[in-house]
């Protein structure tokens, strides 16, 4: 039996690695991933302490994240697309209409 | 059943005339302005003629209960109304002389710009002096005592655009507060102690104590209080100083306010109050004394003016010392009396004055007429009409009501008897040297050259040589004329006096003098006035190099007197510099800008260089704003990772 502190401390290195991702990258694709990345961090998270209590409501609490993990990836892919063909651009950096 | 007066039509109709003048006059014709000023004050005036002839058949005091108004505990003040003799006699005077001002205006103010402002403030004017002789409480009395003082400010300063004119009502408002400051606490006593400011139940509440012979007591320093008021209202030592500037308005404000009506609202206050008084010998000490001296010391400063209104103002403060010296002596009767005969003969000189100043084209000042009598003889019969009242010469008003005054001073103190003699004496010289610089002699003016129509700022009109009046203007003076010739018969044998003894008691006890020293008595005031028209025809007809000669010899003495004994410039000296200088250094720059705006703007910049730091953090790159939750989360998970092992 795997401790419960392993999945824990994974959890906390992929999220850690989304979030490090997230910080640095400028392409939005790759910050999308990161984001991706923090969300199945948090998934793993979940799932390790339903097993641990014998409780499901963590496991219908991943199913929930997938389903908005999946809307947003929908979105969001839809949005990248159109972002690129106005700007002709994927960095975050020159994105940046809504600034003063 | 009991008979219902609608007294409270009185005061509305003037106030509908005011609203309807001032909020359409723009769009009126001036005949319109015309017909709704002259029929709203005429209304008024019927009203009143109507009560007097009901008036033998009403049972006195008569109270008419018209709204309520401020209902607080066991306190209580109505608009309610209240009729005796004195409100009859103070009703007619203001209806009466008021309405033949309204007429003579018309003649007036035609081609001023303003001219509905001017009605619409006019009709006003009554509307609060109505409903001050009318309020059967205090508290109704005193929103009219405001209100003529809002009225008369906005008169005084009618040509706003004249800074004389502006700052004389300024000062006549601030003046006068200074007096109502006095009656308001003599109001707050009254609630305080009688628990009421009607007047049936004070007057009622006072007649139970005992009068306060012995030493200064409540009802005395109420009665200080409220001649604190008076002096404001009416001009009177130490407040006078308004009066003189006040003249700066039209000159039928000077009639009609100025003279006539609103500043006897003080005398009438203090005679409504005779009951207070009666019970408080030195506050009425205090009333007599400061009423000799108002009358004699204006009567110093008449003799040496040279502006005709100047003349009359100052002669106005006089004759209403005199008022205030006969309810000083507890003549109540003979004050009122006075009042009314005053009203007659001072609203005809003001307006005569008018009539001379629009004859010679907006020229006030006196050593610039001479002659005139041939030019405008109507106006020269009035006025010299008006002079032999005012100077005591029977069997003119002036001179019952003059020596019903002297007669009740010298019953009480020969003191008070010889300074009115004096006053008299020199009311007649001052009237009569008007009357002689005015319209004999020479003719001194330019042929006033005719200046444009309807100039908006001053009296003047347009001209040639000096002209008589039109017709809607030498009517008043005529029925005026008429007033002042006959108005003093009603008090022969006391009879105006007998009137008034249910208001104020007969006056009883004083059995000292006998018939024989009245009618010395007099005589005496008699001889003084011809000796002052003498001494005036000496100086100013025969001898008019004479003055001058004197006036020399005096020198600093004359100046002084010329200067008004530059009273206005000790108050100046004395109260208004040391209150500019604190407001503006302590006040102004000190409390307000060092303090109060220095905290609103250190507030201000403050905020400013916080926002400005804390802006860096709102920069617009995506990836900061994520950096700052990130930091954020970890340092609320390290938080709570600290609180767990603690």
């Amino acid at each position: 039996m795997v401790p419960l502190s392993y999945y824990l401390l994974l959890s906390g290195f992929l999220f850690a690695c989304g979030v490090v991702g997230f910080l640095i990258k400028r392409n939005i694709i790759t910050i999308f991933m990161s984001i991706e990345l923090m969300l199945n961090g948090v998934n793993l998270s979940f799932v390790a302490f339903a097993a641990h209590w014998h409780a499901l409501a963590g496991q219908v609490f991943v199913f929930f994240v997938m389903v908005v993990a999946a809307a947003e990836a929908a979105v969001g892919l839809a949005i990248i697309i159109s972002v690129y063909r106005t700007r002709e651009t994927l960095n975050v950096d020159q994105v940046n209409l809504l600034k003063l | 059943m009991k008979p219902n007066l609608n007294l409270w039509l009185i005061p509305l109709l003037p106030l509908a005339g005011a609203a309807i003048n001032g909020f359409l006059g723009k769009r009126l014709t001036r005949q319109a302005v015309t017909i709704v000023a002259l029929f709203f004050s005429g209304a008024a005036l019927a009203m009143a003629l109507l009560v007097a002839f009901r008036f033998s058949s009403l049972t006195l005091p008569y109270h008419e209960f018209f709204a309520h108004w401020i209902r607080s505990g066991s306190f209580s003040a109505d608009f309610s109304f209240y009729l005796d003799q004195l409100s009859l006699v103070m009703l007619l005077v203001v209806t009466g002389v008021g309405f033949l001002i309204h007429i003579y205006s018309v003649g007036y103010m035609w081609d001023d710009l303003s001219y509905d402002r001017f009605f619409s403030y006019l009709n006003l004017f009554m509307f609060f002096m109505l409903t001050l002789v009318l309020a059967d409480n205090y508290l109704l009395m005193f929103i009219g005592w405001e209100g003529v003082g809002l009225a008369s400010y906005l008169l005084i300063g009618f040509w706003f655009t004249k800074d004389s004119a502006a700052s004389a009502g300024k000062k006549a408002f601030i003046v006068n507060r200074i007096g109502d400051f006095g009656f308001l606490i003599a109001l707050f006593l009254l609630i305080k102690h009688f628990g009421s400011l009607n007047f049936d139940r004070v007057f009622g509440g006072v007649v139970s104590l005992p009068a306060e012979t012995a030493g200064a007591g409540l009802l005395t320093a109420i009665g200080i209080l409220l001649m604190v008021g008076a002096c404001g209202k009416s001009a009177q030592i130490p407040l006078y100083i308004w009066l003189p500037d006040a003249m700066e308005g039209p000159t039928p404000v000077s009639a009609l306010i100025h003279a006539a009506t609103m500043v006897t609202a003080g005398v009438y206050m203090v005679a409504r109050s005779h009951v207070i008084f009666e019970r408080a010998p030195i506050a009425l000490t205090v009333v007599a004394i400061i009423g000799t001296l108002t009358a004699f010391f204006a009567a110093t400063i008449g003799i040496a003016q040279t502006d005709i209104k100047k003349v009359l103002a100052y002669s106005t403060i006089s004759q209403l010392g005199y008022m205030f010296m006969a309810c000083g002596v507890g003549a109540f009767s003979a004050g009122i009396f006075h009042l009314m005969t005053h009203a007659f003969f001072k609203g005809l000189l003001f307006l005569g004055a008018g009539s001379v100043i629009h004859a010679v084209g907006g020229e006030q000042d006196m050593r610039k007429m001479g002659g005139l009598k041939s030019f405008i003889p109507w106006t020269f019969l009035t006025m010299g009409i008006a002079t032999l009242a005012i100077a005591g010469v029977p069997p003119l008003a002036g001179f019952w009501s003059k020596d019903e005054i002297l007669w009740k001073a010298y019953q009480t103190s020969a003191v008070y008897w010889g300074i009115g003699v004096v006053t008299a004496f020199i009311t007649s010289f001052y009237m009569f040297r008007l009357l002689y610089m005015t319209f004999f002699g020479d003719y001194h003016g330019a042929q006033v050259e005719a200046h444009g129509q309807g100039s908006h700022g001053s009296d003047a009109h347009g001209h040639g040589s000096p002209h008589e009046s039109p017709m809607v203007m030498l009517v008043p003076l005529m029925i005026l004329a008429v007033l002042s010739l006959v108005g003093g018969l009603v008090g022969i044998g006391n009879r105006f006096e007998n009137f008034l003894a249910p208001v104020f008691g007969s006056m009883e006890g004083v059995e000292g003098a006998s018939h024989g020293t009245e009618l010395l008595l007099m005589g005496v005031s008699v001889a003084v006035a011809f000796l002052g028209w003498w001494l005036a025809y000496l100086l100013y007809y025969k001898r008019p190099e004479l003055p001058q000669r004197i006036a020399d010899s005096l020198g600093g003495f004359y100046q002084t007197v010329v200067h008004k004994y530059y009273i206005d410039e000790l108050y100046a000296a004395l109260f208004v510099k040391p209150l500019i200088d604190g407001s503006t250094r302590i006040l102004w720059q000190g409390v307000d800008r060092n303090i109060i705006d220095a905290a609103v703007n250190d507030a201000g910049d403050g905020a400013r260089h916080v926002s400005d730091e804390v802006r860096h953090m709102q920069s617009g790159n995506i990836r900061s704003y994520a950096g700052w939750i990130a930091a954020g989360a970890a340092v609320v998970i390290a938080f709570m990772i600290w609180m767990g092992v603690r």
